[in-house]
C-alpha cells in the first residue's frame, strides 16, 4: 500500500463508483462480494426451493406418481446440498462480507482480491452442481452421499453416469471458496478492528463471524480429504470405500460427520449474531449478559467438533460410543439455552418495536426452540434408534435451518436492507410475507414429526397407503403452497423496496448501535471517511450516551491523506482460479486427463500471477 | 404423551409399542418429551410475557434502563440446563446398554441380509432361508445378525424395535421381541438407491405352536409338482433358467442372486411386500419386474406364453 505523498500524485483520484458487469466482475469490494453472495445464494434458493416443491407434489399422495423415483433421488440429493453448500451458508457469508468489515470500522477485508477469488470459486462450484442436470443427472445419493453407494456402478443403477463426480467436485470447488473466505475473515477480523475496538468491544455478529470461521477452517479439510478419497475410488479405482478391495464404507461416514456437524454450527452462528445484533437495537437495550454469549458461542463452536457421530447411532458401534456421543449432543443444548434465554431478557424491560425485522426474530426463537427440543429427544441414542432416518429427523433439520437460520437470515435481511440500498422495505408487504412464511413453515414441517412417529423413513418416493400418512402429507404439501407464497411477497417486497422504497438514513432504526449505522445508506465505497475511534462496547451507542452521537475520528488514520482514502483497485485476477480449475472439473468429469493437468497448472500460475502481482490502488475523495 | 391414535390408522407407529425394545425406546422418548415440553414452556411463557408487556407503547415512550447482565439469573439458566440433561443422560445411557444386552443363550437366532430391494430371513438353527417376512414367535426375544449383500440399509419395524443398519463388510446384532401374535410393517430406512421406497417387509409374530408349525412346514416343503400343469412348471423354471438366481432346495436350482423360493407357497407377500402372493402377482412380476420395481436386476420374461405363464406360477405356488 502506498502512503507517500508522491504515491497521491502518481495514481488518479475515482470517486465515482463504476457500474457495468465488467465492475461486479473485476470488483474486490467487500460490499459488492457480499451482494454478489447474496444475490447469488437466492437465485440458488430458489433452484433449492423448485426442487423441494416437486418432491411435495410427488409426496402429496400415497403412490403418487409425478415424478419417478430415479428423478425423485436427485430431487432430495441436490435440494440438500443445494440449501446447505449453495444458498444458507453463502447467504450468511454475504451478510459477513458486507456487514463485518462495517461492524469493526474497517475499509475493506485483510485480503480483497482473495475475498473476490473465494466468492468466484462458490459460483464455479454452484454452476458445476446445477450443471449436472443437463449432462446426464444430477448426484443421487443425498447430501451426505454415504459410502458404498457413491461408488456407482452396479450399486447404484439410475442415471448416475458422472453426478456423484459434479457432486464431489462441485462440492471441492465451491468448499476451497469457503475455506478462503472463512481465512480471510479470521485475518479481518483479528487484524483490521478500529482502534479502541478490543476484543470484549465487539458486536457479537463479529464474534461468531469469527467462531464461524475457525470452524470453517477446521471443518473443510476433512471433507475435502474424504471427497478426495472418493474422487481416487471413482476416478482410479482406489479401494478406500470399497469393502471388496479392502475399504471401509463407515470410513466415509466419520469424516464426513467431522465435516458435517460442524457445518450445522456453521449455519447456525452467524445467525445467532445477527439475532443479538437485532434484539438490542429494537429493545432499546444494550444485549443481556455479553460477556456469556461470547463464551457460549466459544462452547458450542467447541463441542461442535465432539459429537459427530450422533449421526451414526445405528451403524453399530456399540453403546459405550452411542452413550458417550449423547451425553455431548445433549451438553450443547446448555450454551445454546443461555442464549434463548439471554435474548429473551434483552427484551424484558425495554421498548421493543414489532417490525417485520422483529417479527422474524420472534419468529426464530419459538421455531428454533422447537428444533432444538427434537435434537434433544434425536440425542437420547436409544430414542435415536426410533427417530434416526426417519420423517421426524426431517422435522428437526427443517426447524433449526429454516426456523433457525433462514429466519434470522430474513430478519438479518430485513435489518440491513436500508443500509445496503438505502431505502426501506415496505413494512405491510413485510408483515405479510412474515405471517405467511410462519404459517406455511409450520404447516408444512411440525406434521413431519408425526409422519415420523408414524413411521415413514425419510428420501421415500413414495409410501403406502395403508399407514395412516395421507392426511398429513397432504397438509404438508399445502403448507408448501402458503410458504412459498410468503417467499414470493418477499421477494416481490425486496424487488419494489430496492425501486420505490422511502429512503433510508444513516440510522434508520434510530436506535442503531453498532458502527454500521454511523455512515450513509447506501455505504459509500471508503465506509468510513475517517477511521472511528472506538470508545466502547456498542460504539455508536457509546457516543450517543456519552457523545454528541457521531464517531470520532482515529488517529493517526494509516490509508488517509490529505482528504483523500486509499483503496484497493478492481482486478480481474480472481477470475482465474475459478476459471481455471472449472475447466479442470469438466475435464476430470469426462477423464481428459491432458486438459485436466493443463487446468491445474493454469490454476497454479494464476494464482502466482495474483499473488504477485502488485496493486498500487487508488485514492477516492470523501463527499 | 402422545399415544392419541389408534394402532389400527397407524400400524407402524413407535407410539404405540409391541414389544419390549420398542416400549423401552418409547418410554425414553416420551421421557425426553416431557422434559422438553418443560423446556419449551419455560422459554415460551416468559418470551410471550415480555412481548405484550414492553412493546413500545408510545412515540416518547423513555429510554429503558440499561441492564447489561445478571449473574444470578444467567447461572439460573446454566445450571438448571445441566440438570435436566442430567436426567436425560441416565436413562439414555441405561437405555442403550440394555438393548445392546445379549439376547440370552436360548434366544433364536434369525440373520438379516438386507439386499437391492428386498430382505432375506435365515434361520441357521432351523435350516430355513426366505424374504419378504420373517416369522418369530411372540413372547420371546429373538437374536437378529444383520449383515449387507451391497449396499447400507437400515432394518427397521417401528412398532417392535428400532432401527439398526446393515453394513457391508460388518455384522451387526440386536433383539426383537413381540408381545402378541399380529403382522407388523417393517421398512429399510436408510437411503439404498432407486426402489429403497420400496424395500418393505413384514414381522409375523405367531404363538410357538403357529410358529413350530411354519418352521417345520419351511423345512419339509414340497419340491416336486404334484399337478400335471405344476410339472409343466417345472419345465418351463429349468427352460428359462430361473434356478441360475433363484434356489429351491432340493432341486438343482440353487442360484444365490435372489430370494431362495422354498415354500414359497407358504408367503402371503412377495417382491418386498409389493406384491400379494397369488398367480395374478406372480405372473405381473415374472412379465415385467422393472414396472414393479425400478432397477432390480429380476430380468423380464416377457417371451413366456400365457400357458407357460401358468404353468409357472402353478408350480411356484404349490411350492409349500
Amino acid at each position: 500500500m502506498q502512503t507517500t505523498p508522491e504515491g497521491i500524485a502518481a495514481v488518479p483520484s475515482r470517486s465515482l463508483r463504476p457500474a457495468g458487469i465488467w465492475s461486479w466482475l473485476t470488483t474486490v469490494d467487500h460490499k459488492r462480494i457480499g451482494i454478489l453472495y447474496l444475490v447469488t445464494a437466492m437465485i440458488f434458493f430458489l433452484f433449492g426451493g423448485t426442487e423441494a416443491f416437486i418432491m411435495r407434489l410427488q409426496l402429496m399422495r400415497p403412490d403418487n406418481h409425478v415424478v419417478t423415483e430415479a428423478l425423485f433421488d436427485q430431487l432430495f440429493t441436490m435440494h440438500g446440498v443445494t440449501m446447505i453448500f449453495l444458498a444458507i451458508m453463502p447467504l450468511q457469508i454475504g451478510y459477513m462480507n458486507y456487514i463485518v468489515p462495517l461492524q469493526i470500522g474497517a475499509r475493506d477485508v485483510a485480503f480483497p482480491r482473495l475475498n473476490a477469488a473465494g466468492f468466484w470459486l462458490f459460483l464455479a462450484g454452484g454452476i458445476v452442481l446445477n450443471s449436472s442436470w443437463l449432462l446426464g443427472g444430477a448426484p443421487n445419493a443425498g447430501w451426505y452421499n454415504y459410502a458404498p453407494i457413491n461408488l456407482g456402478g452396479v450399486l447404484n443403477p439410475g442415471p448416475d453416469v458422472h453426478g456423484i463426480d459434479f457432486y464431489i467436485l462441485g462440492i471441492q470447488l465451491a468448499g476451497l471458496g469457503t475455506l478462503l473466505g472463512g481465512i480471510n475473515f479470521l485475518a479481518t477480523i483479528i487484524n483490521l478492528r478500529a482502534p479502541g475496538m478490543t476484543p470484549m468491544r465487539m458486536p457479537l455478529f463479529v464474534w461468531t463471524s469469527l467462531i464461524t470461521s475457525v470452524l470453517i477452517l477446521f471443518a473443510f479439510p476433512p471433507l475435502t480429504a474424504n471427497l478426495g478419497l472418493l474422487m481416487f475410488d471413482r476416478l482410479f479405482h482406489t479401494g478406500f470405500f470399497n469393502v471388496a478391495k479392502g475399504g471401509n464404507v463407515l470410513l466415509w461416514q466419520q469424516l464426513f460427520w467431522i465435516f458435517g456437524h460442524p457445518e450445522v454450527y456453521i449455519m447456525i452462528l452467524p445467525a445467532f449474531g445477527m439475532i443479538s445484533e437485532i434484539v438490542p437495537t429494537f429493545s432499546g437495550k444494550p444485549l443481556f449478559g455479553y460477556s456469556s454469549m461470547v463464551f457460549a458461542t466459544i462452547v458450542i463452536a467447541f463441542m461442535a467438533f465432539m459429537v459427530w457421530s450422533h449421526h451414526m447411532f445405528t451403524v453399530g458401534m456399540g453403546p459405550l460410543i452411542n452413550s458417550i456421543f449423547a451425553a455431548t449432543s445433549m451438553a450443547i443444548a446448555v450454551p445454546t439455552g443461555v442464549k434463548i434465554f439471554n435474548w429473551i431478557a434483552t427484551m424484558a424491560g425495554g421498548r421493543i418495536r414489532f417490525t417485520t425485522t422483529m417479527l422474524f426474530v420472534v419468529g426464530f426463537l419459538v421455531s428454533f426452540v422447537i428444533g432444538g427440543m427434537s435434537g434433544v429427544i434425536l440425542a437420547a441414542a436409544p430414542a435415536d434408534y426410533q427417530l434416526n432416518g426417519s420423517y421426524f429427523l426431517v422435522a428437526h433439520i427443517h426447524y433449526v435451518l429454516i426456523g433457525g437460520s433462514l429466519f434470522a437470515i430474513l430478519a438479518g435481511t430485513h435489518y440491513w436492507f436500508p443500509k445496503i440500498t438505502g431505502r426501506m422495505l415496505s413494512e405491510r408487504r413485510g408483515r405479510w410475507s412474515f405471517w405467511l412464511v410462519i404459517i406455511g413453515f409450520n404447516a408444512t414441517f411440525f406434521p413431519m414429526h408425526f409422519l415420523g412417529l408414524y413411521g415413514m423413513p425419510r428420501r421415500v418416493a413414495t409410501y403406502p397407503p395403508n399407514l395412516g400418512l395421507n392426511t398429513l402429507n397432504m397438509l404438508e404439501t399445502l403448507g408448501v403452497f402458503v410458504l412459498t407464497a410468503g417467499l414470493l411477497i418477499l421477494l416481490f417486497n425486496l424487488r419494489t423496496s430496492l425501486l420505490r422504497g422511502a429512503p433510508a438514513g444513516a440510522d434508520p432504526w434510530e436506535d442503531g448501535r453498532t458502527l454500521e449505522w454511523a455512515i450513509p445508506s447506501p455505504v459509500p465505497e471508503y465506509n468510513f471517511a475517517r477511521v472511528p475511534l472506538v470508545r466502547g462496547r456498542d460504539a455508536l451507542w457509546t457516543e450517543k450516551m456519552y457523545g454528541d452521537g457521531r464517531m470520532l475520528p482515529a488517529d493517526p488514520d494509516p490509508a488517509f491523506h490529505d482528504g483523500s482514502i486509499h483503496l484497493p483497485s478492481s482486478t480481474w485476477l480472481p477470475l482465474i482460479p475459478a476459471i481455471t480449475l472449472t475447466a479442470t472439473v469438466y475435464a476430470a468429469v469426462y477423464r481428459v486427463w491432458p486438459l485436466a493437468v493443463l487446468g491445474i497448472l493454469c490454476a497454479f500460475c494464476g494464482v502466482f500471477r495474483l499473488m504477485y502481482d502488485p496493486d498500487p490502488g487508488h485514492w477516492v475523495t470523501p463527499d | 404423551m402422545l399415544a392419541l391414535s389408534a394402532c389400527t390408522v397407524h400400524p407402524a407407529s413407535i407410539l404405540h409399542p409391541q414389544g419390549a425394545a420398542a416400549r423401552m425406546e418409547y418410554q425414553l422418548f416420551d421421557f425426553s418429551l416431557v422434559v422438553m415440553t418443560g423446556v419449551f414452556l419455560s422459554v415460551v411463557i416468559p418470551l410471550t410475557y415480555v412481548i405484550v408487556r414492553y412493546r413500545k407503547r408510545s412515540a416518547d415512550q423513555p429510554l429503558p434502563r440499561q441492564v447489561e447482565g445478571s449473574h444470578r439469573l444467567e447461572i439460573l439458566w446454566t445450571v438448571v440446563p445441566v440438570i435436566l440433561v442430567i436426567a436425560l443422560a441416565v436413562p439414555t445411557v441405561g437405555d442403550a446398554f440394555r438393548l445392546a444386552a445379549p439376547a440370552g443363550p436360548n434366544a433364536l437366532q434369525i440373520t438379516v441380509i438386507g439386499h437391492q430391494w428386498w430382505w432375506e430371513f435365515r434361520y441357521p438353527g432351523l435350516g430355513i432361508v426366505t424374504a419378504d417376512e420373517m416369522h418369530l414367535p411372540a413372547g420371546q426375544r429373538v437374536e437378529l445378525t444383520l449383515q449387507s449383500a451391497d449396499v447400507l440399509h437400515s432394518f427397521w419395524v417401528p412398532s417392535l424395535g428400532g432401527k439398526e443398519d446393515t453394513v457391508p463388510g460388518q455384522t451387526n446384532t440386536m433383539w426383537l421381541e413381540a408381545d402378541r401374535p399380529g403382522t407388523y410393517p417393517g421398512q429399510c430406512a436408510e437411503f439404498c438407491g432407486l426402489s429403497h421406497s420400496l424395500m418393505r417387509f413384514y414381522v409375523v409374530a405367531q404363538t410357538p405352536s403357529a410358529f413350530h408349525t411354519w418352521a417345520h412346514g419351511m423345512r419339509h416343503p414340497a419340491t416336486t409338482p404334484r399337478t400335471p400343469l405344476a410339472t409343466q412348471g417345472l419345465a418351463v423354471f429349468n427352460q428359462f433358467g430361473c434356478g441360475g438366481c433363484h434356489t429351491i432346495d432340493g432341486t438343482p436350482a440353487q442360484g444365490k442372486v435372489g430370494p431362495n423360493l422354498t415354500g414359497l407357497g407358504n408367503r402371503s407377500v412377495i417382491v418386498a411386500g409389493a406384491l400379494q402372493n397369488n398367480a395374478a402377482d406372480l405372473t405381473q412380476w415374472i412379465h415385467d419386474p422393472t414396472a414393479i420395481i425400478p432397477g432390480t436386476v429380476m430380468p423380464a420374461f416377457s417371451g413366456l406364453s400365457p400357458q407357460q405363464m401358468t404353468a409357472l406360477t402353478a408350480y411356484l405356488e404349490g411350492l409349500k
